[in-house]
Order: C-alpha cells, then sequence, then structure tokens
C-alpha cells in the first residue's frame, strides 16, 4: 500500500500536474484570452504594493531559477564545473534560504495587505486566496527543509531529489522510489510544489508565461505593425 | 485559428522589415481587435430625446444592443438653416448623454411601490368593504390616516401589484369626488412641451372627473408678469438662431454656457460675425467669460441699473438727438403717445388711468366697448382721435361697426389715417407737477438704499386740458410721464430731474451706483452703444435673460426695466432684435391642438386649471406664517385705508371677483350644489349665486384650513415637486402631507401677529391635509420618497411622445426604443388603466352628475373686457353678483362618471360640434376630425363614443394632436390665419399658404424633426426668411399686442397697479422676509454665523438636462449638495473648501458642502437649485431631521398686482398671469457644522429617539 501511495504520488500525480499545466495552459490561452492577466490591483491600492510586490517577485523568481537550475541540471554538468555534491547542498542553502526569506516578507505584506483593505478584500477571487495560502505553505516547508538538509550535508538527498526530476521529466522509470525515504518535510513540499502546477492554469499564475515571454520584448524591432 | 498555435510560427512567421530592419511588420492574428468593435456594434437606433424640460431639446440616437439600451449620441439631421446663417446642430450635451444610465439604475422605480401601513389598513378594510368603503374607512379614522402620513418621507415602502394600486387610486378618487367634490382631486404636471402626450394623459383623466389641473410656469417664477402686463403674451422669444442675426447681445442673468449649452453655439458664432457682448451678472458666471464687458450689479438691483441704461437712451436718442427710427418705432407700436388722466391730489397730481372714448361725451362716437378704447392726440390735426387697435376693437365686432378694425395701422377708428402725437410739450396748455412714488431711499438690511429725501418725488410734465363727460381734465402722454418717471430734465423747471448723468438724481447712471455698484461711465457706454446700435440696424440689440431676475419679488421691475430699454430701441418685433427670455420648454408649439387632447375639450368644457403658487400658498398654510405687510409694499401716493388686510385677502379678493381661479373652488361639494338647486327647482347658477349673495355658500378660499376644503388627493406626474419646485418645502411636509419636517418659524397665532381679514382663522392649523399623494416617475426622486403610491413609469426611451422648444423651431418625437422595463408602464398606459379602474370602482357611488364648475374671467375671451375703470366688490355690496362679469364665470357640467374610460380613450363630439381655437381666434375643426376617423379608426363599441375617433395609444394621441394644431397641419394653419385676419382686417394667409398641403404625421417625426408651420398662436415666424423671433408678426403684420392699447406699454392704469406704484418701471430693493433675525444667534453651536443672500440658479450638472442623482455627472461634480460662498464671508465664518455646512433660517434648515469660490460675491451664496435630498445628505443640526432641499429655507410671497384680473392684458390664463413662487429676496444663516451626522439607524428607532 505504501509502495502504492509513493507511487501514484511521486511516480503518476507529476504526470497529471504538469499535463494539466501544459494543456490547461494552452487551452487558457486559446479560449479565455480576456483572463490571461496578472489581475494587479494596483489601481485600487497601492498601499504596501510596491514593497511587498518587489520582495516577493525578487524571492519568488530567485527561489523558481534555484529550482530549475538546481534540479535540472544533469549531475555530469556540475561534475564538469567542480561543483559537488555538497558543496551544492550549501549553495542550495544559503540561496533559497535567503531568497526565500526576501520572498516570505513580500508575500506577509501582500497578504496583509488583502486582508486589511476592504476593496482589495471584497474584488479577491477565492482562487487568489488559494494561490496565496498555497504559496505561503510552500514557502514555510521549503524553508523548513534547510535544517533538514543540514543533517546532509554532503548533498546525497539533493541528488536523490534531482535524479527523481530529471527522471520524471525524461519519462524515465523508477523516480518515486527514489524518495520514498526522504524525510516527510520534504514529501510535503514536493506535493505541494506539484499541486502549484495543478492550480496554474486556473489562477492568476498563468501571467508567469506572459512575463517570461515579455523578455522577448527586449529583443524586438523598434516599431511592430501588425499587418492587416 | 488558435492563439496558441499562431504563435508557433515562428519559422513561418511571415514578416517584412523596413526602416533597417528598425520596424517590421507582422502578420499576427488581429481578432482580439473584434471585442472593441463590438463594444460598438448595435442592432438598431431609434430617435428620442429627453423630456427634462431642458430647452436644448436635442434629437438623439438611442442605441440598442440585444434588447438593451446601451448609450445614445446626438443626431444631427435637423432641417438646415439658410445659407447665411449657422445650422442648429451640434446640439447636444453630457447631461443628455448620460441619461441611459437611469434605465438600469439602482434609482429606477421597477414595481407599483405603495406605502406599507397604507396598504395594510387598506387591504384589511378590504376583506369586509368594497374599495370606496375601504378607503373611507382607512382615511376617515384619523388614527389610522395619521398612522400612515406621519410615514411619508421615511421609507416604508412594499412592492404591489398594477390591479391594487390602480384599485387604491380609483377607490380615494372616487370617494373624494363623492364626499368634498371633484375639485379636490389635484394633479400637478409641468411643461407640456417635454411629453406633450405624457402630460395630456393625466390632465386628461383630471379634466373628465372633474380634478383639477395645476399650472406651473407661474410657479415655477419662470413667467415674467412684465410680458402679460406689457405683451399681453406669456411669453414669446427668439429663437437661439436669431442670436446670430444679433449685433449687440446683453446676457442680463442668463449664464448661456451652462444652462443653454445646445444653443451656445450661435452666442459665439455672432460674436466670431463681429456682434458685441455685455454680460450682466452679479457672480463671475460662466457666461462673463464670453463676453467683452461683465457688469456685476448687485443682485437684486438690476431694476435700478436698468432705469439708468433708459436714463441715458431716453435722453440721447430720444430728446437730444432723436433717433427717427425709434420714434417712429414707438409711435406706432407702443402706448408712449395714448393720454393717462391726472388727477388732482393736494397740491400736485398723480397719473392716473388712461382717457377712453368713453371719457367723452358721445364717446367720440364708438358704440362698442368705448370704455376700452384709449385715445391720442392726432399731431397734425392737434384733436384727439380713437386709433384702431386697442382692446375695444378686438370684441363683438360688428359689420359696419368695428368689423376688421383691431390692428395697428395708423389710422383712426373713422379709417382717416393718422399719425399720433408722442408729446405734448409743444402745443401743452400747462406745465403741471405730478408725483411719481419713489422706492429707493427704502432701508432694507443688506441693501444700500439712495435716500432722495422723500417718497415721493413731485417732477413737472406737460399736460393739455380735455374737455371730458365728467368735466374738463388735465391729460398727459405716457411719453411725457414716462420721460419725467427716468428723471430727465426736458427744460420745464421743477425738481427731481437731472441735467446730466452725473448728478445723483433717480434715475441717473450716477444714482445707481450706490445702489448696484456699476460704475457710472459702464453704465453709460452700455446704454448709448446698446442705442446706438439698435438705431443703426433698426432694431438688431437683443438682450438674453434667465430667470434669475425673474426670481425676485419685485422681479416685474427688473424685467420692465430690461424691456423698457428694447421697447424705446425699436428691438421687440425685429430680426436679431428683442426680448430673449429663456428659462424651461415653454413653447409648447401646437398649443390649440394639444390643449383639445389635453383637457378633454372634445368632451367637457371648460376644464378646472389653478395658478399653483396660491394654491400651495394656501394649502400649504405658507400664509399662516406670511411676514410681509401690505404696508411694505404699497405706493406712499395709495390711501392705505383702501388696501388693508394680508397678502391672503387680496387673493381671497381677487378669487371672488374672479380674477385668479379657485380649487377647491366653493365651501361646499359642487356635486351637493348642483343636487340642492334641483331639489330648490334652480338652475344650479342662481342657485349658487343666491347662496353666495346671502353668506350661506362661501368660496372654498375664506376657509382653507377646513377640513371640507383640504385638497384631497394629489397625482404628481413628470415633476420632482417636492424635491426640486416646492418653495417653502418644509411647509409642505408639515401641513399638506403632516410628517416630518423642520419648520422652524411660529405662525400668526402663536406669534399674536395680525390675522388676514378675509379667512378664516383656525388655532390649530392642519397637518396631513392630503390623503392621498401619487407620483408617477421611472426614478425614486424626492417626491417619490413622500409619496404614498409610486408608480413606475416609462423613461424617455421606452415611450411615443412629442417635444418641442422655444430654442429650435423643430417638432421631433420621443419613441419606443425598448419597451418598459420592470413593470413600468408609460404615463399614457397607468392614466388609461386608472380611468378604467374608476370606471369601474364608481358604479354605485356616482352615476351621470351634475356639478357646477367656476372659471374666471380668463384672458384672449370677452370675459377679459369685464372690469373697466375700477374695482368693485360684490361682496362688499359694491356691485351686484353678476357671473362673468364681477365675479367668476359658472358652468354646469354634466359628467358621465362610468363612462370615463370610453372619453378617455376616443375624441368627443365637441371638437366636430363647436370647433377649436387659442388666443382670442376660433375654427371650424371638421375635416380634421374626419381625417382623425379614418387615420385611428373609430369606435365601434356602442355607448358614448361609439363612431368618435379612437385614442388608444400614445400614437393615437399624438396623431390628435399634430392633426388638430395648426403647427403642424397647413390646412388647420391657413384656417387660423383666415380666422384672424376676419378680426384684423387684414389678410394674414400668405404666411401659412405655402405649406397648406403640409401635414405632420408622427412617423414624419421619427423620420427627421419638422420645422412647424407659422401660426397666429404664435407672434413670430418660421419661414426661409427670417428666424422665429418674438412680435414679428405684431410689427410686420400690424396684429395688435394683446393688451388693452393694443400696443406694447410702458403704463399699466390697473387701480392695484397705481396703488402699488407700479403704474410705470420703478426700482424698488428686496423685501425683507424677517426669517433670519428671530433665530440668528439662538441655536449656536460654536461656530460663527454669517448672513447671506440664498440665490439658486442653475447648475453644471443637472437641472432642465438631468436630475442630481445621476451618478455619472455626479462624479463631475462633487458628489452631493453643495453651497457657494465667496473667500470673504467663508474667512469670516471659520469655513474651509469643502467643509460641511448647515444654512438655515425660520423656514428650515439645509446641510451641504462647502464650495469656497472668488466665482461669488461677498454677501450672498448660490446653492444650485433640485439638488436632491436622496444623495448624500445627512442630517441637520437645526432640525434633528435629514437635512432638507434648497427650497427648505424658502417660503412663497405672493404679490397683490400678480392677482389682477379681468382687465385686458392683466386677465388670468393658465399659465399666463398669476401669482408666481419667488424666492431671492431670501436670507440663510451659514455656519460650519460641528457635527455630521448621518442618521442611518433605523426609521424606527430614529422616530423613537426624536418622539
Amino acid at each position: 500500500m505504501a509502495d502504492y501511495m509513493n507511487q501514484l504520488v511521486f511516480g503518476i500525480y507529476p504526470y497529471v500536474a504538469l499535463s494539466v499545466f501544459l494543456i490547461g495552459s494552452v487551452i487558457r490561452f486559446d479560449r479565455e484570452q480576456y483572463t490571461w492577466k496578472s489581475d494587479s490591483s494596483q489601481l485600487l491600492a497601492r498601499a504596501q504594493l510596491r514593497l511587498g510586490s518587489n520582495l516577493f517577485h525578487i524571492g519568488i523568481l530567485g527561489i523558481f531559477f534555484g529550482h530549475l537550475v538546481g534540479l535540472l541540471t544533469p549531475i555530469p554538468v556540475w561534475h564538469a564545473l567542480g561543483v559537488s555534491a555538497g558543496a551544492k547542498q550549501i549553495l542550495a542553502m544559503v540561496a533559497g534560504g535567503v531568497f526565500g526569506v526576501v520572498m516570505l516578507v513580500g508575500l506577509a505584506l501582500l497578504i496583509h495587505r488583502r486582508l486589511t483593505l476592504p476593496r482589495i478584500r471584497a474584488t479577491t477571487k477565492a482562487m487568489d486566496w488559494v494561490v496565496l495560502w498555497l504559496l505561503l505553505a510552500q514557502l514555510l516547508l521549503g524553508l523548513a527543509t534547510i535544517p533538514v538538509s543540514g543533517q546532509h550535508l554532503d548533498g546525497s538527498e539533493m541528488v536523490k531529489f534531482m535524479t527523481w526530476a530529471q527522471r520524471i521529466v525524461t519519462f524515465q522509470g523508477g523516480a518515486a522510489e527514489l524518495v520514498a525515504g526522504a524525510s516527510p518535510i520534504f514529501k510535503l513540499h514536493l506535493v505541494l510544489g506539484m499541486t502549484i502546477f495543478l492550480v496554474f492554469p486556473f489562477s492568476r499564475l498563468v501571467h508567469i508565461w506572459s512575463g517570461f515571454a515579455a523578455v522577448f520584448y527586449a529583443l524586438r524591432p523598434y516599431q511592430v505593425v501588425r499587418g492587416r | 485559428m488558435s492563439h496558441f498555435l499562431d504563435r508557433l510560427m515562428f519559422f513561418s512567421r511571415e514578416t517584412q522589415e523596413f526602416a533597417d530592419g528598425y520596424g517590421v511588420v507582422t502578420r499576427e492574428d488581429r481578432t482580439w481587435e473584434d471585442g472593441y468593435r463590438n463594444r460598438w456594434q448595435h442592432d438598431k437606433v431609434v430617435r428620442s430625446t429627453h423630456g427634462t424640460n431642458c430647452t436644448g431639446s436635442c434629437s438623439w440616437k438611442i442605441y440598442v444592443k440585444g434588447g438593451v439600451v446601451t448609450w445614445e449620441t446626438q443626431q444631427t439631421d435637423y432641417p438646415r438653416t439658410r445659407p447665411d446663417m449657422p445650422n442648429h446642430e451640434p446640439r447636444g450635451c453630457s447631461r443628455g448623454a448620460s441619461y441611459s444610465w437611469y434605465l438600469y439604475s439602482a434609482n429606477r422605480v421597477k414595481y407599483p411601490m405603495v406605502r406599507g401601513r397604507l396598504v395594510k389598513l387598506y387591504r384589511e378594510a378590504r376583506r369586509a368593504l368594497g374599495p370606496v368603503e375601504a378607503w373611507a374607512s382607512v382615511v376617515e379614522d384619523p388614527e389610522k390616516a395619521k398612522s400612515y402620513k406621519s410615514r411619508r418621507g421615511l421609507g416604508g415602502f412594499v412592492r404591489s401589484t398594477w390591479d391594487e394600486v390602480t384599485e387604491m387610486i380609483a377607490a380615494a378618487n372616487v370617494y373624494t369626488i363623492k364626499r368634498y367634490g371633484p375639485d379636490r382631486v389635484i394633479g400637478f404636471s409641468p411643461i407640456p412641451a417635454m411629453s406633450m402626450v405624457s402630460y395630456a394623459a393625466g390632465s386628461r383623466y383630471l379634466s373628465l372627473i372633474g380634478g383639477v389641473c395645476m399650472s406651473f410656469y407661474d410657479w415655477y417664477c419662470d413667467l415674467p408678469p412684465a410680458s402679460p402686463q406689457i405683451w399681453g403674451e406669456q411669453t414669446d422669444v427668439p429663437e437661439s438662431a436669431d442670436w446670430y442675426n444679433s449685433n449687440f447681445i446683453i446676457a442680463w442673468g442668463s449664464n448661456v454656457p451652462q444652462t443653454r449649452t445646445p444653443d451656445a453655439h450661435f452666442f459665439t458664432e455672432v460674436r466670431y460675425k463681429g456682434a458685441k457682448v455685455v454680460a450682466v451678472t452679479p457672480d463671475y458666471a460662466e457666461v462673463s467669460k464670453l463676453a467683452d464687458l461683465w457688469l456685476h450689479p448687485k443682485q437684486g438691483t438690476d431694476a435700478a441699473l436698468a432705469m439708468a441704461m433708459g436714463h441715458v437712451i431716453l435722453k440721447e436718442f430720444h430728446l437730444d438727438r432723436p433717433s427717427q427710427y425709434f420714434r417712429d418705432y414707438v409711435r406706432q407700436y407702443t402706448d408712449f403717445p395714448m393720454l393717462v388722466r391726472l388727477a388732482k391730489r393736494g397740491g400736485h397730481y398723480v397719473a392716473d388711468r388712461f382717457v377712453r372714448a368713453s371719457d367723452f361725451a358721445g364717446a367720440l362716437g364708438q358704440a362698442n366697448n368705448p370704455e376700452w378704447k384709449t385715445v391720442a392726440f392726432d399731431e397734425a390735426a392737434n384733436r384727439v382721435v380713437v386709433p384702431t387697435g386697442s382692446i375695444g376693437f378686438r370684441w363683438n365686432q360688428k359689420e359696419g361697426e368695428d368689423q376688421g378694425k383691431w390692428n395697428i395701422e395708423e389710422k383712426e377708428a373713422g379709417g382717416a389715417p393718422t399719425k399720433l402725437a408722442l408729446s405734448l410739450v409743444e402745443g401743452r396748455d400747462e406745465v403741471v407737477p405730478v408725483a411719481f412714488p419713489y422706492f429707493g431711499g427704502i432701508r432694507v438690511e443688506h441693501f444700500q438704499a439712495n435716500d432722495q429725501g422723500s417718497d415721493v418725488l413731485v417732477r413737472n410734465v406737460p399736460a393739455r386740458k380735455l374737455q371730458l363727460a365728467d368735466g374738463e381734465t388735465l391729460v398727459a402722454t405716457v411719453f411725457d410721464l414716462t420721460i419725467a418717471n427716468y428723471g430727465i430734465d426736458r427744460g420745464l423747471g421743477g425738481g427731481h430731474v437731472a441735467k446730466s448723468f452725473d448728478e445723483d438724481v433717480p434715475y441717473t447712471p450716477k444714482w445707481q451706483e450706490s445702489i448696484t455698484g456699476v460704475p457710472a461711465d459702464q453704465v453709460i457706454t452700455v446704454a448709448r452703444q446698446f442705442a446706438d446700435n439698435a438705431h443703426k440696424t433698426q432694431g438688431r440689440s437683443m438682450v438674453i435673460i434667465g430667470a434669475a431676475m425673474n426670481h425676485w419679488y419685485h422681479s416685474d421691475m427688473n424685467y420692465r426695466g430690461v424691456i423698457n430699454l428694447l421697447v424705446m430701441c425699436g428691438c421687440v418685433g425685429q430680426s436679431g432684435g428683442g426680448w430673449a427670455h429663456y428659462v424651461g420648454q415653454e413653447k409648447l408649439r401646437p398649443q390649440t391642438g394639444w390643449t383639445a387632447l389635453a383637457f378633454a375639450l372634445d368632451w367637457h368644457r371648460p376644464p378646472r386649471q389653478q395658478n399653483s403658487t396660491s394654491f400651495f400658498y394656501n394649502h400649504t398654510d405658507q400664509w399662516r406664517y406670511e411676514k410681509l405687510t401690505v404696508r411694505e409694499i404699497l405706493s406712499p401716493l395709495a390711501d392705505p385705508g383702501e388696501f388693508t388686510g394680508s397678502l391672503i385677502d387680496f387673493n381671497v379678493r381677487a378669487e371672488r371677483m374672479g380674477w385668479l381661479p379657485s380649487a377647491p373652488q366653493l365651501g361646499k361639494n359642487p356635486i351637493e350644489v348642483a343636487k340642492e338647486a334641483a331639489s330648490a327647482g334652480m338652475d344650479p347658477k342662481d342657485y349658487a349665486v343666491n347662496a353666495l349673495k346671502a353668506g350661506t355658500l362661501r368660496m372654498a378660499c375664506e376657509d382653507p384650513d377646513n377640513p371640507a376644503n383640504f385638497p384631497r388627493n394629489l397625482f404628481v406626474w413628470r415633476s420632482n415637486l417636492l424635491g426640486s419646485s416646492g418653495k417653502g418645502h418644509e411647509y409642505f411636509l408639515k401641513h399638506l402631507l403632516g410628517t416630518q419636517n423642520g419648520v422652524q418659524g411660529k405662525d400668526l397665532g402663536a406669534e399674536g401677529g395680525a390675522r388676514p381679514q378675509e379667512v378664516v382663522w383656525r388655532e390649530q392649523a392642519p397637518e396631513g391635509k392630503l390623503d392621498l399623494l401619487v407620483t408617477l416617475d421611472f426614478r425614486m426622486s424626492t417626491t417619490c420618497l413622500y409619496s404614498d403610491i409610486v408608480l413606475p413609469t416609462a423613461t424617455w426611451y421606452e415611450k411615443n411622445d412629442l417635444n418641442t422648444s422655444d430654442m429650435h423651431p423643430f417638432i421631433h418625437p420621443l419613441t419606443q426604443a425598448v419597451d418598459p422595463v420592470w413593470e413600468a408602464r408609460s404615463d399614457w398606459e397607468i392614466y388609461k388603466a386608472i380611468a378604467k379602474k374608476f370606471s369601474e370602482v364608481c358604479v354605485g357611488h356616482l352615476g351621470v352628475e351634475k356639478e357646477l364648475v367656476l372659471t374666471p374671467l380668463m384672458h384672449d375671451t370677452p370675459a377679459e373686457l369685464a372690469q373697466p375703470l375700477g374695482v368693485k366688490e360684490w361682496k362688499k355690496g359694491e356691485v351686484d353678483l353678476v357671473p362673468g362679469k364681477t365675479a367668476p364665470v359658472m358652468t354646469v357640467i354634466e359628467r358621465d362618471y362610468p363612462n370615463t374610460y370610453r372619453k378617455f380613450t376616443s375624441l368627443g363630439p365637441l371638437m366636430a360640434k363647436v370647433g377649436n381655437g387659442g388666443k382670442g381666434i376660433a375654427w371650424n375643426t371638421e375635416r380634421e376630425v374626419e381625417n382623425l376617423a379614418r387615420l385611428n379608426y373609430t369606435v365601434t363599441e356602442d355607448g358614448v363614443a361609439k363612431g368618435q375617433p379612437r385614442i388608444e395609444t400614445d400614437i393615437d394621441a399624438s396623431e390628435v394632436i399634430l392633426m388638430l394644431a395648426p403647427e403642424t397641419n397647413g390646412e388647420v394653419a391657413v384656417k387660423a390665419w383666415e380666422a384672424l385676419s376676419k378680426v384684423t382686417g387684414r389678410s394674414h394667409v400668405h404666411l401659412a399658404l405655402p405649406k397648406e398641403e403640409e401635414k405632420l404625421r408622427f412617423r414624419d417625426l421619427v423620420a427627421q424633426p419638422r420645422k412647424i408651420i407659422s401660426s397666429p398662436t404664435w407672434s413670430g415666424l418660421e419661414s426661409e426668411h427670417v428666424s422665429y423671433n418674438a412680435g414679428y408678426t405684431n410689427v410686420h403684420e400690424l396684429i395688435p399686442w394683446r393688451t388693452l392699447t393694443g400696443r406694447q406699454q410702458f403704463y399699466q392704469d390697473h387701480k392695484w397697479m397705481l396703488a402699488f406704484g407700479e403704474a410705470m418701471c420703478v426700482y424698488k430693493p428686496p423685501v425683507d422676509l424677517k426669517t433670519v433675525a428671530p433665530i440668528r444667534g439662538k441655536k449656536p453651536n460654536g461656530n460663527p454665523e454669517v448672513v447671506l443672500n440664498f440665490i439658486t440658479p442653475h447648475q453644471k450638472w443637472g437641472i432642465h438636462s438631468t436630475y442630481t442623482d445621476n451618478l455619472l455627472m455626479l462624479t463631475l461634480s462633487r458628489g452631493g449638495p453643495i453651497i457657494w460662498i465667496s473667500e470673504t464671508d467663508a474667512r469670516k465664518a471659520g469655513i474651509a473648501d469643502n467643509d460641511w455646512i448647515e444654512a438655515y433660517n425660520l423656514n428650515g434648515a439645509i446641510v451641504a458642502r462647502a464650495v469656497v469660490s472668488q466665482r461669488v460675491n461677498e454677501g450672498m451664496c448660490l446653492m444650485y437649485h433640485a439638488q436632491e435630498k436622496i444623495v448624500n445628505t445627512p442630517g441637520s443640526e437645526i432640525t434633528g431631521s435629514r437635512g432638507g432641499i434648497h427650497n427648505s429655507v424658502t417660503r412663497a410671497v405672493t404679490k397683490p398686482t400678480h392677482m389682477i384680473g379681468g382687465y385686458a392684458q392683466l386677465s388670468y390664463g393658465f399659465n399666463y398671469y398669476g401669482t408666481i413662487g419667488t424666492n431671492r429676496d431670501e436670507f440663510v444663516v451659514i455656519r460650519k457644522m460641528k457635527t455630521v451626522d448621518w442618521l442611518d439607524a433605523p426609521a424606527e428607532a430614529a422616530a423613537e429617539a426624536h418622539g
């Protein structure tokens, strides 16, 4: 039964979440163009937004790229770069911790603002709360993993997670077994992480796609004219 | 295809570079742009307009999408003007463009609503009783009646059904008619021109059941009594396009760009053509920025300024270097040559009445109406002649005698040409001292007096002796009297006349300086340029005037002062010249077609009509608080012993003598009177005359607080009576409605003041006179909140109707863009439903009933010749009571109550039998009735209406108006001009012949607004050659003005006019209404108080264009009630901009935010008219209840000279003459509020807290 659950949660669920994430994003982009937005509440109230939003975004972008690079870069590449698993573990803990705290401050400000300003509160949708609380929980779990990782400064646990992630995205079997023995905090962190992918297409998180796509703005010619 | 896949076409993306790669043309998907395109797509566009008493009267395109009105834009398809003139379009403004908001707003009345407590009582009673008995059981039980009346305005509406509310209304009407009389059912609706059919719906119902339709023009104080006094005309003005024909315009108290927005373009365009523009406004109103010169006299002193300008013009252009044009004009078109008797009064003389033909032995050969024919000297023959055109020639014309002599050709009665002498200075027998009353020395707090040492100024006037039947009498011409009145020295010696403009003598430019504050040199410059332009252009000088100056107690003096300028310069009746008085949509162009429908003249004549000012003054018990005594306004030359009593006494006398109408009329149910007469075997008229003489029957006006004489039912539709025009708002609430109010003062009983003489004084003033207040509206207005039943009516985009204005010559429709939403219905359908229910409910209570209707001696009927030469009261035994002569006209009318609905929905037989007409002209209308029968089909159902043309729908009703009116049916226009030609002896049909075949139908108007056809109902022409201009046909067709002399009158010779010192124009300072001193400093809140004059002009964001609860417009202002004050007064009172302030006096209190502005003069405050108390209004510290509306601090005050009747142009006409609701003389205490209490506890709790 434990194997079954492990396989379901860490072997099957990732694919469910990723499928919903990708296909859901495409469908929403195609069918609901007018809902594809960040739903900024800046027009309604600027209070706390500038500081909160900036801290939050700096923090979460740091963490996002940390996870992306940290999890998906093949281990031989790290070897080639001369970064040992132990060193990478330290780096992950320090950088993740710093960005995590920055994000935590930002997120706390945003949640406080959303709770206390009546106009913002009145215009907040249920999914906005889901996303906010989900992110907060995930962040706290992430920060809670730092002491756990402190018990594995050699990076051995971390390598397991890297391998798990890479197997998942490269469709190799045996991914779920790798994390079967991990600390429950990590496991919970993984589950919530996948859940964020799951709710992604149904929330304002879709603006992340556009956020990254906006990078291309810098590369376009000065004047763009749409033909008939 | 797919937004996503499209983005993936990275490699095949068709792009074209340009500008060396700095630019790129892409082929990406653009379907998203349709979202913006669809925003402006619509299913249909429908033509309609806004029935909001806006003179703009703009036609609009209403866009409908998916059955919903989405927005509106301006129509641009008005028929064009002429090649040398700008067109009428563009027309429209932001107020109109925001109207569609109302349709689906939270303010919309969606269902029939009824006061909860009332309907509960009615439903309980209804279980055991019929509708009428149930109604009686509620209203006749004082406990029950009080329980719902005292809750008016405090919420508590519940939703009802059409069936139930129409039954309640019908039951109330039937009960009231049966128990108290049909003249106790009252209807108030203003301005038919804004939606003629909607007005007609209610007035037709009321007229059929014998109810009373109330006037509005006089009550709104938009009626300038000066117009009927001078011209015998209610009001007639140029269309705005005629401004473009002017060369010199004075905008006098008219804020053209703000309150005439769609027409203001003509004002700016004519400036490009080179016209000079002068603005005269006390505050820096928006119009000032468009003017070359801004004169700012102290508010309320305009007459002094106008008199000084008249002084300059008379001296320079009539005496020193006479303008031939001016002299010819005043000789032919004014009463200047007419002779006035001088009466000996001690050591001097006073100007008395006009000399009449009847004064001579043998009446100068005049057999017909000699006492109504004025006389003058022929210049060459040096003898007295009777010039044609005076009102004696108008009526009772006979072949060979006066037939065709009512015209102002320069001829005498015998037919010989004559040139009348303007002045007697050449052939004078004597120079005599004549006394003129002077009011400029009266001291009124806050206004500067100019004391000349006496209130009587004696000046020398050239006179001749005439041998009259009663002996030798001295006479003078109006011209000579006018020169003396204006204080101009012409070398005849004597005092109180000025040689130069620098002497401080009434009425020089120097004299007015201390009163108005306008520098004398500016007065001289403007007067000189104004006259010089008129002289050179033959009358193209114009005064655009708003109602602002007309709202003062002595409005007549302000207006007569200005009109005199125009008349002495020959501007009236000339293109680009004249008096351009604009207020609301007064000009109901197809009036004579409409009157028949609206007052059910096709079934019964005459209808009951009442002047509202007197009505509300009496029935809201404002007279019980009157502090203005007659002594204060009487001329120093009058005998105070002859003019005793208070203002209401004068009104009562006027009603008894048939001068003013009455409602209710007799102190008894007129159906009862008829029944008593029948049992006595007498004609009801004779019976009533005997009873009145014996004193067993009295007029209702003599005892207005007697429950038998209460107005019982009141319909209000197309109006916000309680939120807008109701002067003395708090008195309405207290006495008429019997609910929470803010009246601060005590009545005369409690104060120990002088009580009226003619009126029964009841110690306990009644509260809650009205049993039922029904309001029809599409929005929850202030009036709705105080009503018992609110009926949801169609908006202007949901019904079919007609609309005209005085600003342009077009008639155009309101049309139904969508069906009325929720349970709303058009006014036509609502009154039809009430009529139907009434016809059912009345069975068993009312059948075929006879009743007695009283009507005053009406203008434009032979009755206007009823009382020549003097004032005699039958009540005092000075004369016998003769209906139609010394008392009101009495008519017995038979009403078939169960057939009310059948009569409502068909055109009755009187149109074909008796004909139609208006303004004293009558014509046959058989062919029009036939045409209507073919157009609308006839009633096939058996009964009174069988075979009559049908009037089922609002479009049917529109067709009746259009078919019967000369303005929309060329054939009728020709008939009307022919009828007039018989009386004037001059052929006028050429004015309509080219359009004889033109007939406008409702759908023609839907296709495009149409120009009206010229008709004798109006004094202007609409043609290819001239723009519409008032008085044009008088001057160019020689049709007399409908006055005593047949000419424009500088002189008013009625006994009461003489007594109140208004025979000629004089300056009178505002009156002291005494409402501030007793309360000032008595209810301190710790903040300093200032006393300011309370002025209520029209605003930028509402009134006459939309209402002040439109959120779109409120967003552009401050979003709630505001009062503008000057920086100086704000400093004195420690008020900062946007502070909450309170304005109050004995009449009540208002709360508002302060707008502190340089625009406003010290000593006055401006509160824009009709800011709803339903938006953003907290509680008052003074009253403890919610802050009021602008009229919470006002009280109506009547003026005796407006009550005159039975005397040529000074005769009553509905909305033509009568008392007016003045309000500008009022002062208020203003102070910053200490606590702003929003009173947002539930009404029940609040009521307990306040007891």
